[in-house]
């Protein structure tokens, strides 16, 4: 065994890997997942094209909307609606779709080691 | 009594409020987890005031506003970039890092990996970038008091950092997490209650018509539309184009991979906690840079900020102090000179949260990374290294005190965007393979981060804000940090971002790819149950 091995943290209980081929762990998983990415790619997206916008399309954001509204500060508003609205949405989602299962998988790790 | 006979004043109570907060919290600090997480016991509205309070240095509040009353509309491009961010963190960082880590960033990096190297790594780009940012805040710091309080005297300067750099090594040695935090709390709410006031005040004067409002800052500017148009700041050259996309990507990336924001999440007792915290955050923060459009625009409608004004000579700085005074009835009345002082009293508040925040993570990082596992292997205890915390929070105050005072004749305003750079390129890349990617091991963690940090610092190194930008028109002064006369750029971009987040990211998957760690990828079973069940997670302390 290599001196390297040693340096690893030690391996703390085998109800770690019950639970994890428990398909209530996967179904978390992949709850979590089903969300977490694809609202990371859209507001990432929906930010880069906020900024490449406000540099390259300066006469569709100078748009006047109403007295001196224009289209760039309505985008950049939407940018905050927008935000708080996925911190809602994945708040909410989590709450309800996630959280149950967590919360079972952990009292069945406290369980499996005995506290 | 005269503005600034007031604003010393009002400088001294906050002193003294925090200076009692910090004493408070010292008999309720006892172990190691009281001093590093606050004992794990925030709620988490009180880790979101916190966090916002962490998070919303006198760059945002002095800053945000200031560059929407001189280049309008581009100023506010920045706070929307800060406020994405946190989409970043909510969504794929901050509960899981709260269940899979201790007391820092290396925490869950050190759970599945070769202690001694990921932490080495983690806590050199954690000292890097937490320096970084101490260093603009400090500098500011010195810059502000002194426009404050009208005093111009480069000793006087001088003095206010080493004041601050003690307060603030007086909070984290003293007060430990807890303390740090309760300061944070105290100026979150200072710094919402001044901006909703003057934000109301402003408002009031055009009937509560934003459109109003902006109608009245492209004509008192002489700028018209455009002012309210993007490109005023960023849109001149193909290049500046891309440095303003590069910032974007680097702020909207680098607020989760900022230390000083993650160990945060550490404070609150459940994954749910932090969570809440995040959510509490974006509502602030979002509020806030909401508010910094009225008093940007405002302070564009109400004052002279052409460029010989005092707003201008300030870089902005003074924007929303100026507005305050004259929202409150101008120059000489009593609600001016009450105001101004108010405000001025809320930035100073501000300045010593965030500096605070930063003293506690390096010294955090290099006691439990550095100290406990590099150097002793283990072996120390946990009073010993909470020592070694505390004496480590004196010399990384002594180092930003012997830096910021040289560095206030040097132009150092790029520092913060750095900071998001470099957290970006080298914290993130590690964080999220790390909790997504079965395969991610040792030697792809420490090139993730050594790559990302030597990319970021080292383009910059060679970019325009170091050497070559030439010498401001009016002033004379170099618009880089070395003398005008020194050129050895060969980087054209100010913000590294673009080139170095994605290098951040490649360096992670080769440095994998080219190594066999199956020990890493055997815990990584258990990082991923604790990470999202919060099985065997880090308890709350109970008193």
């Amino acid at each position: 065994m290599s001196p390297d091995v040693h340096d690893h943290a030690q391996r703390h209980d085998p109800v770690y890997d019950e639970l994890h081929a428990s398909k209530e762990f996967v179904e978390l998983r992949s709850r979590y997942r089903r969300f977490a990415f694809p609202a990371t790619i859209a507001f990432l997206a929906w930010y880069l094209l906020y900024v490449v916008m406000s540099n390259w399309a300066h006469d569709f954001m100078s748009t006047t909307i109403v007295g001196h509204v224009n289209v760039a500060l309505v985008f950049g508003l939407l940018q905050f609606a927008t935000t708080f609205a996925i911190a809602w949405l994945y708040a909410r989602y989590m709450d309800r779709d996630v959280d149950p299962i967590a919360r079972d998988l952990e009292a069945r790790y406290r369980e499996g080691v005995g506290r | 009594m005269s503005s600034q006979t007031l604003t010393s004043v009002l400088f001294i109570a906050v002193v003294l409020v925090t200076v009692g907060i910090t004493f408070w919290a010292s008999r309720q600090t006892s172990g190691a987890a009281d001093f590093y997480a606050g004992g794990r016991s925030f709620s988490g509205f009180q880790n979101g005031m916190a966090i916002s309070g962490d998070y919303m240095s006198a760059a945002s509040f002095l800053g945000i506003s200031g560059a929407i009353a001189l280049f309008g509309y581009d100023g506010f491009l920045y706070s929307i970039g800060f406020l994405v961010a946190w989409l970043v963190a909510l969504l794929l960082v901050a509960e899981l890092l709260r269940n899979s880590g201790r007391y820092t960033m290396a925490d869950q990096l050190a759970y599945r990996m070769r202690q001694r190297p990921v932490r080495t790594a983690a806590a050199t780009s954690t000292v890097v970038v937490s320096i970084f940012y101490l260093l603009a805040q400090m500098v500011g710091a010195g810059a502000l008091v002194a426009l404050l309080l009208g005093v111009t005297s480069e000793s006087l300067k001088a003095i206010t950092i080493v004041g601050v750099g003690l307060l603030m090594v007086f909070y984290v040695t003293v007060g430990g997490m807890k303390g740090t935090t309760w300061v944070q709390i105290v100026k979150a709410i200072l710094l919402m209650g001044g901006t909703i006031l003057i934000t109301i005040l402003v408002l009031a004067k055009f009937d509560f018509n934003i459109s109003e409002l902006l109608g009245a800052a492209a004509e008192n500017t002489g700028k018209g539309e455009a002012f309210l148009q993007p490109g005023l700041k960023y849109g001149v050259t193909t290049t500046s184009k891309i440095d303003f996309l590069s910032l974007g990507i680097a702020l909207v990336l680098g607020t989760a991979g900022l230390p000083h924001i993650l160990i945060r999440f550490y404070t609150v007792p459940t994954a749910r906690a932090a969570r809440t915290s995040v959510l509490w955050a974006i509502g602030l923060i979002g509020a806030f840079y909401l508010m910094t459009l009225a008093l940007g625009f405002g302070a564009a409608a109400l004052l002279n900020t052409g460029p010989d004004s005092e707003t201008a000579a300030s870089g902005g700085n003074l924007a929303s102090p100026l507005l305050a005074e004259a929202v409150g009835g101008g120059e000489g009345s009593t609600g001016g000179a009450i105001l101004l002082a108010l405000i001025s009293a809320v930035a100073f508040a501000t300045i010593l949260a965030v500096v605070a925040g930063l003293t506690l993570t390096s010294a955090s990082s290099v006691a439990h990374d550095l100290y406990a596992t590099v150097f002793k292997k283990g072996t120390a205890t946990e009073r010993q290294e909470v020592k070694v915390a505390r004496i480590s929070a004196f010399v990384i105050g002594a180092i930003a005190i012997a830096l910021a005072i040289p560095a206030q004749k040097l132009n150092i305003a790029f520092l913060v965007a750095l900071a998001f750079a470099v957290a970006a390129s080298a914290n993130l890349p590690s964080l999220i393979y790390n909790l997504f990617w079965r395969r991610f091991n040792t030697r792809g963690a420490t090139w993730a981060i050594y790559g990302g940090l030597i990319s970021s610092v080292g383009l910059v190194f060679f970019s325009p804000v170091v050497s070559g930008k030439g010498v401001n028109p009016v002033t004379g002064a170099s618009l880089s940090l070395f003398p005008a006369d020194v050129d050895f750029s060969w980087f054209p971009l100010e913000n590294p971002g673009i080139i170095s987040i994605p290098l951040g990211f490649f360096f992670g998957w080769l440095g994998t790819v080219t190594s066999q760690e199956p020990e890493a990828e055997d815990r990584y079973t258990e990082l991923e149950v604790r990470a999202f069940t919060g099985a065997g997670a880090e308890q709350a302390v109970h008193h």
